[in-house]
């Protein structure tokens, strides 16, 4: 009875004695049936050894003897890398991570330890590079998102093997969110400095800003959204008006603007 | 012996059918209150008969009958008449159904009358009250109601420039492989919440931020545990929120847990769920002079202006509000639907009633403005 086998590779088990038996193949998602001549070796097809994991060899004539051996994933030949998350904040620790896994081309997960090489790009600039080898047929990083927005690229090799995923590095919260107005024939129009977060990275388009106008008779708010990076509003206000601005958690300046003349 | 329950339940039913026959008016006994009914009197010889004449013909959509009922001192025409009733350009108006009225005279003497009358609707968002006050005069010996000038929006021609943004969602195939094309759903926090005892029954509500840079399709369910740790009810926010929420934005929830008392609740489990949506940036909605007033009525109301600022319309606007007290915690979260479109560049006032019981509390608020537009997937 063979130790250990390949998967997809043939094998062997030796019998001895005379006579007719029926040997019995039992394994992950195989079950074969096939008669022998005792004291013959017994070949297995590799096709029928696909799947890695324990087997049972069955020699039944006029008693049944019985070993087991296992079957172990080939070389690898696909490496799954599964990348999260998808978009992240600049600036933010421990918040990309990437795990990989081996696989050989039955789909078997390779777990005998193999050293798996990430590398974290942005455009050309290399940010990250970690070699890793495999636990139990996985092997992870985790790293914190870089400084600039934009894209991410994230490889993972394994000899000849190689996956990438892409990660998306989006601005952080607004920072220094400062507003200017003046007043128009119909009321105020206030706008936003091009909206920046701390790092720098212009918030992208679509951002809520939220404006508030609060005078003597009322108050008024315009959710407005940045485009081309700056938002702007119109209120109708005609006494003196005090604007804030805000978006999401973040508050800005206060801006007074005096009375309709 | 075997026909008694047969014939007893053939009594009862004729008893019951005999009094449905006898209609609303005969059931109500409110003394000053005519219910709105299909009863129709060609001479109107009291207010009351006159305003439910007009309601009854607005009801069926008569409007040549309606017309003739009102005083020529009117300085509206049928036209802005019909369009006041049945709504334009696709707002909730034109979706609804006038289901009744309540009136109640106010003031009457000889020659003048003013009616406040309460108006049932029957929307696609659930039924809906309107108040309005009628003004009534004597013609001869017939009563007829004075209609105020309805104003009808005209926008007038322009071109207005629009940068335009939205958001699509391209979806993978299934055959992507495993881990290759994954998109994370948006990031959405609960960063309020406050559970209180309501006339009602039990009500969840707070705030909720998309804290991500895609437009999230939010929905908050909370659920009441007892002592035992067993879950009492789950409800979700339903209507009760902007569901599309765009970067950054924060909208109110309210989950509403009719006939529960919290004093049999130990814990409320709070879940956000968020995925990704298409969603457009436009149109924007100014929320103008927002003041809290009391109404004729003694209750308090926020009112407001809706002022769209974008070159389409605005079919159906959904006005939510949190209001906070001086810790700025929020103490209720109401809402309401604009019945009429927001024209480009035009404003329309809208009022939302905060309980009694809570008004004294409100020190500030926060509104929202969500909006359905026909000519949007």
């Amino acid at each position: 009875m063979p130790a250990s086998v390949t998967a997809g590779d043939e094998a062997t088990i030796s019998t001895s004695g005379s006579g007719k038996a029926t040997f019995y193949l039992l394994g992950p998602g195989v079950s074969r049936r096939s008669d022998v001549n005792l004291g013959e070796e017994i070949r297995i097809q590799g096709q029928d050894l696909r799947n890695a994991g324990d087997y049972l060899a069955l020699v039944c004539s006029d008693s049944c003897h019985s070993g087991t051996f296992y079957v172990v994933a080939a070389k690898p030949a696909k490496l799954t890398f599964l990348v999260h998350p998808s978009r992240v904040p600049v600036g933010l620790s421990d918040a990309v991570s990437g795990v990989a896994f081996p696989f050989d081309q039955f789909n078997n997960l390779v777990l005998t330890p193999k050293t798996i090489s990430f590398q974290l790009a942005a455009g050309d600039k290399p940010l990250f590079s970690r070699a890793v080898a495999t636990q139990n047929g996985v092997a992870w990083f985790r790293t914190a998102s870089g400084k600039s927005a934009g894209l991410l690229q994230v490889n993972a090799s394994l000899d000849d093997l190689s996956a990438k995923r892409a990660v998306q590095q989006v601005a952080s919260d607004p920072c220094n969110l400062r507003i200017t107005g003046q007043r128009i024939p119909i009321g105020i129009v206030v706008q936003t400095e091009p909206v920046h977060d701390c790092a720098g990275n212009v918030v992208p388009d679509g951002t809520i800003v939220t404006f508030s106008a609060t005078e003597a008779n009322g108050k008024s708010t315009v959710d407005a959204p940045v485009k081309q990076g700056v938002a702007r509003a119109q209120i109708e206000a005609s006494g003196a008006t005090v604007v804030s601005v805000a978006s999401g958690v973040v508050m800005g300046n206060e801006l007074r603007i005096g009375a309709k003349p | 012996m075997k026909f008694t329950l047969p014939i007893i339940l053939v009594v009862v039913t004729a008893v019951l059918i005999g009094l449905a026959l006898l209609g609303p008016e005969q059931t109500r006994n409110v003394v000053g209150i005519a219910a709105g009914s299909a009863v129709y009197t060609r001479k109107a010889t009291t207010p009351e008969q006159a305003l439910k004449n007009l309601l009854s013909d607005v009801q069926r959509r008569n409007w040549d009958r309606a017309i003739a009922e009102v005083s020529k001192g009117s300085i509206t025409d049928k036209q802005a008449f019909i369009q006041d009733w049945t709504g334009s350009n696709g707002s909730l108006r034109s979706f609804s159904a006038l289901e009744g009225f309540e009136s109640r005279p106010l003031h009457i003497t000889n020659d003048e009358a003013q009616m406040r009358v309460r108006l049932h609707w029957t929307t696609p968002v659930g039924p809906i009250e309107d108040v309005r006050d009628f003004h009534l005069v004597r013609e001869g010996d017939v009563w007829k109601t004075v209609l105020p000038k309805v104003e009808i929006p005209n926008v007038p021609a322009r071109v207005i420039p629009v940068t335009f943004l939205r958001w699509d969602l391209v979806t993978g195939g299934a055959s992507d492989e495993w881990g290759a094309k994954n998109v994370d759903a948006p990031h959405v926090r609960i960063i309020s919440m406050n559970a209180v005892d309501s006339a009602e029954g039990a009500v969840v509500m707070g705030e909720v931020v998309n804290e991500d840079t895609v437009p999230a399709f939010v929905n908050v369910n909370a659920t009441l545990v007892d002592g035992a740790g067993s879950a009492i009810d789950d409800e979700t926010s339903f209507d009760k929120i902007d569901h599309v929420l765009l970067p950054k934005q924060v909208s109110p929830y309210r989950i509403d847990f009719p006939n529960f008392n919290l004093k049999n609740v130990k814990n409320v489990r709070m879940d956000v769920k968020a995925s990704l949506v298409p969603a457009s940036a436009d149109p924007v909605i100014g929320v103008m002079n927002q003041k809290i007033e009391s109404d004729s009525q003694g209750k308090s109301v926020l009112h407001g202006d809706l002022f769209n600022q974008s070159g389409q319309t605005v079919n159906i606007s959904h006005v939510i509000v949190s209001f906070y007290d001086n810790n700025a915690k929020v103490v209720w979260v109401a809402d309401g639907y604009e019945d009429h479109a927001l024209l480009p560049q035009s404003s329309a006032p809208f009022a939302v009633e905060i309980p009694k019981s809570i008004a004294p509390k409100v020190q500030s608020f926060h509104v929202v403005v969500d909006q359905y537009s026909l000519n949007k997937s």
